[in-house]
């Protein structure tokens, strides 16, 4: 619980976040800043756990766990990102992502 | 008794078959004769055993029994089951004898012709798969497996007379015997599944007994004013017609001679084509009884007429193999006029142990003719008749052997051919006059014929030769002089004592007037024979102009190969064949081909959904989910 905000606007927050998110991952042209875009809904909805914890279940602690969790597996979901990147960059010499429309009709 | 060891004879052929047929690169041609021959001599040997067997002690009450010895092959129903096995009963038996010998005879024979020869194993491999089917079309307990060797000696036939595989003239030939014989048998099988519906059985033994129900009651189903039965007898009929070579089926017999002449011996010749007689003898209390004899008539008249029109074009044929085809022919037109006029008790059914008789003794004289013409190709490397001449010199053995074959065919008294000849004569002459008139015709062109052959080839003078033409190896003479012992002494066997149509031996006399009719007419065919053809005169040329436009036709065997050929080619290709061209064209292949271009263009248009980019894929998944939600969230608050 924080003293003079409102569980509202932190949602709100977060739904930017979210939205922001969304947005980067359907129009970057770069893999990396595609990855980034990855990070940002995933953070917005670990944030969405905590709060929605702490504001309306004070005496649990499940949500904040989750986020935990969410952490870990983005920490992994990058890395497996970067390592197919990184072989991708291998074939192509590029990490846009134009040069990898090739699986196609 | 037991005769369940003739299963042997077909079954050791069809051994040598695959191993010489599988092995025939790693066998020597040294040995594969060797192995043919011993196996067929065993076949031979058991053959001989089983008629002695047989004929001995296979009476009771005076009728010989049947024996049948089978297994039940495939079950369709409880009454529609396929069965294979051995049927012992006379004219099997005889059969048995006839085939073994000829084929035993051949393969030794063959072990000279065709010496040096590149598929040497490969031939030997053919001529045991022939021997097998045929041995099993001749043991065939039932309609059905009948028609399986049927078939397989059709298949033996068509390789051995495309043996020379490098020659399109072989290849053409062995297509057209396919061919003409496969759409005859369209007819047999037809006529096999009309019968066994009607009766309810495939089996000979039911089909053939007395009081079966196809001789009790084949007037109970009726199509288009003749009895069901006699269509099947007449559709079964066909498959003989073309296997045997009769009119109008018999274009491919002069063609297969394409193939090695041991195998026109052995196939076109002796065994083989007799098929159709054997199948209607075979059936004979079914032809006999059923709509009183209606379809055996037709066996009768196609027999005779075949018989007159091959013996008048083999009097103008210049292949020597090709005159012995047409005599095959005209002989098997015999066998067949003699079972048409055939009846079934005691002496009134001399025809049908005649035609048996003249198959016997034919089988005997006509290899030996057809061998004898091999040892004459093989010396000289011609088939024509203009490359022949004064030959009795060089091939003292060829000729002696060659003539008494000629006399027996021709019926000079003594030979195997007189008694044989004599009985169907006597048999036609009792039952219709026409077809006795036409076979007492046919027996002086025969005479006329076969004569014209031996003088033109042994008489006459010499021809230039690439080399000195040389009495063939013994392998070749002493099958020879195996067979002319038997064209001699075949016709001295008792066979009214064997093989009758009831089962029952009579008394066969010969009919003495008759017999010096048809001798007297075979004796002015031989004179004028002589008289042409013993020294080189201007009889024939003077013959031949008299004759005019009726020895063009007879030349050309009167046109019928040229009529198939108008029929196929512009009747059926250009007429009815073009016109379902156009509808597969036009009708069925463009419907097909519309809707695969349809499909192609379709895709075509949607192709453009799988562009590769992975953010489009992820847009398509969450709007799709977006809009999902949406119509779930209405759905909802509603």
């Amino acid at each position: 619980m924080i003293e003079g905000i409102n569980i509202y606007e932190i949602l709100t927050l977060t739904s930017i976040l979210f939205f922001i998110g969304t947005y980067g991952f359907f129009t970057r042209e770069n893999l990396i800043t595609v990855l980034m875009s990855i990070e940002l809904i995933l953070n917005a909805s670990a944030v969405n756990f905590v709060v929605i914890n702490t504001y309306l279940y004070p005496d649990f602690l499940q949500g904040a766990v989750f986020s935990i969790f969410i952490i870990a597996l983005a920490a992994a979901e990058t890395a497996l990102a970067i390592a197919i990147i990184i072989n991708l960059y291998k074939l192509v010499y590029s990490v846009e992502v134009k040069d990898t429309e090739t699986m196609k009709y | 008794m037991d005769f369940s060891y003739t299963i042997l004879i077909p079954l050791i052929p069809l051994a040598l078959f695959l191993l010489l047929g599988l092995f025939s690169k790693k066998i020597p041609a040294s040995i594969s004769g060797w192995i043919g021959s011993l196996g067929l001599g065993t076949s031979f040997a058991l053959s001989l055993y089983t008629a002695y067997h047989y004929f001995l002690e296979g009476k009771l009450n005076g009728v010989y029994q049947t024996f049948t010895y089978k297994s039940t092959w495939l079950i369709f129903t409880d009454k529609l089951h396929i069965d294979m096995g051995v049927l012992i009963d006379p004219i099997s038996v005889m059969m048995l004898v006839v085939v073994s010998t000829i084929s035993f005879m051949v393969h030794l024979y063959s072990r000279g012709y065709m010496k040096g020869d590149d598929g040497y194993t490969r031939f030997f491999a053919y001529l045991a798969l022939f021997s097998f089917s045929m041995f099993g079309l001749v043991l065939a307990t039932n309609l059905f497996q009948i028609y399986i060797f049927w078939e397989l000696v059709g298949a033996s036939s068509f390789l051995l007379i495309g043996y020379y595989y490098t020659k399109p003239s072989a290849v053409a030939a062995a297509k057209k015997a396919f061919i003409v014989t496969r759409f005859a048998d369209l007819g047999f099988l037809i006529g096999i599944l009309v019968v066994s519906y009607y009766a309810g059985t495939l089996d000979f033994g039911e089909l053939n007994s007395l009081d079966g129900t196809v001789i009790t009651s084949w007037a109970s189903t009726s199509f288009m004013g003749l009895s069901v039965f006699t269509w099947g007898l007449m559709l079964i009929y066909l498959g003989g017609v073309g296997k045997s070579a009769m009119l109008p089926f018999h274009i491919w017999l002069p063609d297969a001679m394409e193939g090695p002449t041991p195998v026109s011996a052995l196939i076109h010749a002796a065994t083989m084509v007799v098929a159709g007689v054997y199948l209607v003898a075979r059936l004979f209390p079914l032809f006999y009884f059923v709509e009183d004899g209606f379809a055996l008539n037709m066996v009768a008249y196609i027999g005779a007429l075949s018989s007159l029109v091959a013996a008048i074009i083999a009097l103008t044929q210049t292949d020597i193999k090709r005159v012995l085809a047409f005599s095959t022919m005209s002989q098997i037109g015999y066998m067949m006029l003699a079972l048409g006029v055939s009846k079934y008790e005691g002496h009134e059914g001399l025809g049908y142990m005649a035609s048996m008789f003249h198959l016997f003794t034919h089988a005997m004289f006509k290899a030996l003719l057809f061998l004898g013409a091999g040892s004459v190709i093989h010396a000289i490397h011609s088939n024509e008749l203009k490359d022949m001449g004064g030959l009795r010199k060089y091939m003292p053995i060829t000729h002696i052997t060659f003539l008494i074959a000629a006399l027996s065919i021709a019926g000079f008294p003594g030979f195997a051919g007189f008694f044989s000849k004599d009985e169907i004569l006597a048999a036609a002459f009792e039952s219709n006059m026409l077809i006795y008139i036409s076979s007492v015709a046919v027996a002086g062109l025969t005479a006329f014929y076969m004569f014209r052959l031996y003088f033109g080839i042994f008489w006459g003078e010499d021809r230039k030769y690439e080399h000195t033409p040389h009495e063939s190896p013994m392998s070749m003479t002493i099958p020879l002089l195996f067979l002319a012992v038997l064209s001699i002494v075949g016709g001295y066997i008792p066979f009214s004592e064997f093989v009758t149509a009831d089962r029952m031996p009579f008394a066969a006399h010969l009919d003495l007037p008759l017999a010096a009719i048809a001798s007297t007419v075979g004796i002015i065919g031989i004179i004028i024979a002589y008289v042409f053809y013993k020294k080189v005169s201007d009889l024939p040329e003077k013959a031949t102009k008299l004759f005019g436009s009726f020895y063009k036709w007879t030349f050309h065997k009167f046109y019928f190969d040229e009529i198939y050929i108008f029929v196929t080619k512009k009747i059926i290709f250009g007429i009815l064949a073009a016109a379902i061209a156009w509808f597969d064209k036009f009708v069925v292949d463009a419907f097909m081909v519309g809707i695969g271009n349809s499909t192609m263009s379709f895709s075509h248009r949607i192709k453009g959904m799988q562009s590769g980019k992975f953010q489009d894929y992820a847009m398509a998944f969450v709007g799709g989910g977006v809009i999902l939600a949406m119509v779930v969230f209405y759905i909802w608050i509603n």
